[in-house]
């Protein structure tokens, strides 16, 4: 980690050497993460080990005191939040953060922004074309609820529906923009077997034309879609590599369950039910 | 019968999705509307009208600032004030023709609002409340610290707007102003149910809703902030230099914080978010105070009790309203259309 001059250039997404400190604490400390083109990245880790402020760097709503982040080969000092839907940059957040006095149908529409091409003066005087500009987002819109099957309630408000649905309905939102890089912020979250299921299958679907990076702590769902891993504990970067390597990887057991990595028996004790422990202080987090 | 019904209401979805054919119907009903009330009414309830008219206006801005963008000001009264000033002086004192100097009143307050609005966008709910209020406190005092430019206590006075030859001299006064108000409500109105109905209202809504969320639908929270504030002080402006032409005088008594206040209270008392209910708002704020004082003034009472009767009678209509349609007049109206549909349904079915 740390010097890494020009970093990887398949990379899509790559986070050079990233530090952020709250006041004394340090939240992510010389963290580096890439991710390239249509891979699945998940990133994992006990509460508080900064998944949630890596994302949060990237989207622009915390600026880190060190390091760079690059998109598609273009070094950035700090991302701006709105500027993420037109770069082709999407991202869920935890909880479901739909616009509540807005429909279904409103919220992706809203999702689509990145697709307006007629500005104020049209809008103002009401022009035809202002109107075939909206007709195009709400078809876009009405595609990404169809593809996720929620077509059905485009026109309810958000709030009397059911929460996997509103889950759902927030994934079209961050869908329909077209990503090239998904971030999604514990999608899995109140999610039942049904539904868990459902957004598996979803994501593998994305793998290959969209990445996605994936903070979550449902394990089950990490290790069946997931690409590589980066473990995260304490702000820095303990593992990272495939799900079957970070599934026997001490570093991660001890974060998980504080062991002491030297004493062997008991990893070994704990190695055939490894997914299943790694999964309860996540499941306490939820 | 249903299948029919069912094609009329896809045809008329059609042409309702038209914003420029919807914005100029409506227009066109309102101009039209506006017209044969004004015929109709008497000289002073023209005035009534007149003022109404430049209420409706700045309420309209109000309610879409406050409404949509979730962005409370109590400082409208003081933008109407700019407006107000800014007409006075190009028509007083550089002879400017009348829509030149209101569309230059509008303007100015427009500019006046994008200050306000960039500095709005800093602060949330109570502080910008704090913010604008101190705002709608500080500007009228300038009317007395520059008495050479404003005119002071007194203000600025200007001469009635000259109906056109060609309407015939037996045009009333007061007609004439309510021509004018009447003009400039519509062009709002039009502007703001396009507006609205555009994806810059939605994005006023979501960013009302989730900032966060907004921003990373690629909405710039600011600006859009920012946008709803000239947009609303524009209206304000438009509505302040309508008075000035209606009143003929741009006073600071006009443009105390009980103006603002009062504003704020008409939105909420006519629907928050609602063009229709602004339009209520300001039927509110033009009839009630005098429908308040002939009701105290039909009680023979002792001039102590009748003098503060009105204000009495004001506080209880405002309590009872909000508790029989806690969203606004035209929220129980919307009920009660409802309701009424239901009913017609059942009865059909039945």
């Amino acid at each position: 980690m740390g010097e890494e001059e020009g970093g990887d250039p398949g990379a899509l997404f790559e986070a050079r050497a990233l530090t952020v400190r709250f006041g004394g604490i340090t939240a992510l400390e010389d963290v580096s993460v890439s991710i390239a083109a249509g891979e699945v990245l998940g990133v994992i880790g006990p509460n508080g080990a900064g998944k949630t402020t890596l994302f949060n760097v990237m989207c622009g709503f915390t600026r880190p005191h060190s390091g760079t982040m690059a998109w598609e080969g273009r070094t950035l000092t700090h991302m701006r939040a709105h500027r993420l839907a037109g770069m082709g940059i999407a991202r869920t957040l935890q909880g479901v953060g739909l616009f509540g006095e807005l429909t279904v149908l409103e919220n992706v529409v809203a999702g689509a922004e990145r697709f307006r091409r007629t500005g104020l003066v049209s809008a103002v005087l009401g022009l035809p074309r202002a109107d075939r500009d909206e007709r195009q987002l709400r078809e876009r819109a009405l595609a990404a609820l169809a593809e996720l099957g929620c077509e059905d309630v485009a026109g309810r408000h958000p709030t009397t529906l059911p929460f996997p649905i509103q889950k759902r309905v927030a994934l079209a939102r961050a869908l329909v923009a077209e990503p090239r890089l998904l971030l999604l912020d514990e999608p899995a979250g109140g999610l039942g077997a049904d539904d868990l299921g459902d957004l598996t299958e979803r994501i593998r679907a994305l793998r290959g034309t969209t990445a996605v990076m994936l903070v979550e702590h449902r394990m089950d769902l990490v290790m069946s879609v997931c690409d590589r891993i980066v473990v995260l504990d304490f702000g820095s970067v303990i593992a990272e590599g495939p799900p079957a390597a970070i599934g026997r990887d001490p570093r991660v057991l001890e974060a998980y369950l504080g062991q002491e990595p030297g004493s062997g028996d008991s990893r070994g004790a704990s190695a055939p039910g490894e997914t299943q422990g790694a999964s309860a202080p996540g499941g306490a987090a939820a | 019968m249903s299948a029919i019904a069912a094609r009329a209401r896809v045809g008329r979805a059609r042409i309702g999705e038209l914003t420029l054919a919807r914005g100029l119907l409506l227009a066109l009903v309102a101009a039209a509307a506006l017209f044969v009330a004004s015929e109709l009414l008497s000289s002073f309830a023209d005035l009534e009208l007149a003022e109404g008219l430049y209420f409706f206006c700045v309420l309209a801005g109000l309610t879409v600032l406050t409404g949509l963008s979730g962005q409370i000001s109590l400082g409208h009264g003081a933008l109407m004030a700019v407006g107000a000033y800014g007409a006075a002086l190009l028509i007083g004192e550089q002879h400017w023709a009348l829509v030149p100097a209101l569309a230059a009143a509008t303007a100015i307050t427009a500019v006046v609002g994008l200050l306000l609005g960039a500095a709005a966008t800093r602060l949330r709910g109570p502080y910008l409340a704090g913010a604008t209020l101190a705002f709608a406190v500080g500007l009228p005092a300038l009317a007395d610290k520059y008495s050479s430019t404003f005119g002071g206590e007194n203000g600025l006075v200007v001469n009635p707007p000259n109906p056109p030859s060609g309407l015939g001299s037996s045009l009333p006064l007061e007609r004439w102003e309510a021509w004018i108000a009447g003009a400039g409500a519509v062009i709002v109105l039009f502007t703001l149910h396009n507006l609205v109905r555009s994806g810059y209202g939605r994005a006023m809504r979501a960013v009302r809703d989730d900032e966060i969320a907004a921003s990373l639908c690629g909405l710039r929270v600011a600006r859009v902030q920012t946008l709803a504030f000239v947009v609303s002080a524009a209206c304000a402006g438009l509505a302040g230099g309508l008075l000035t032409v209606v009143l003929q005088l741009a006073s600071p008594g006009a443009f105390q914080l009980s103006l603002s206040l009062s504003l704020l209270t008409a939105i909420v008392l006519g629907g928050l978010g609602s063009l229709v209910g602004a339009a209520w708002g300001a039927a509110v704020l033009v009839l009630l105070p005098s429908w308040t004082r002939d009701i105290a003034n039909s009680f023979s009472l002792s001039t102590k009790v009748s003098s503060n009767m009105p204000l009495a009678i004001y506080g209880l209509v405002l309590v009872v309203a909000m508790l029989a349609w806690p969203s606004g007049i035209q929220g129980g109206v919307r009920a009660g259309g409802a309701r009424l549909r239901a009913l017609v349904r059942s009865r059909r079915g039945g």
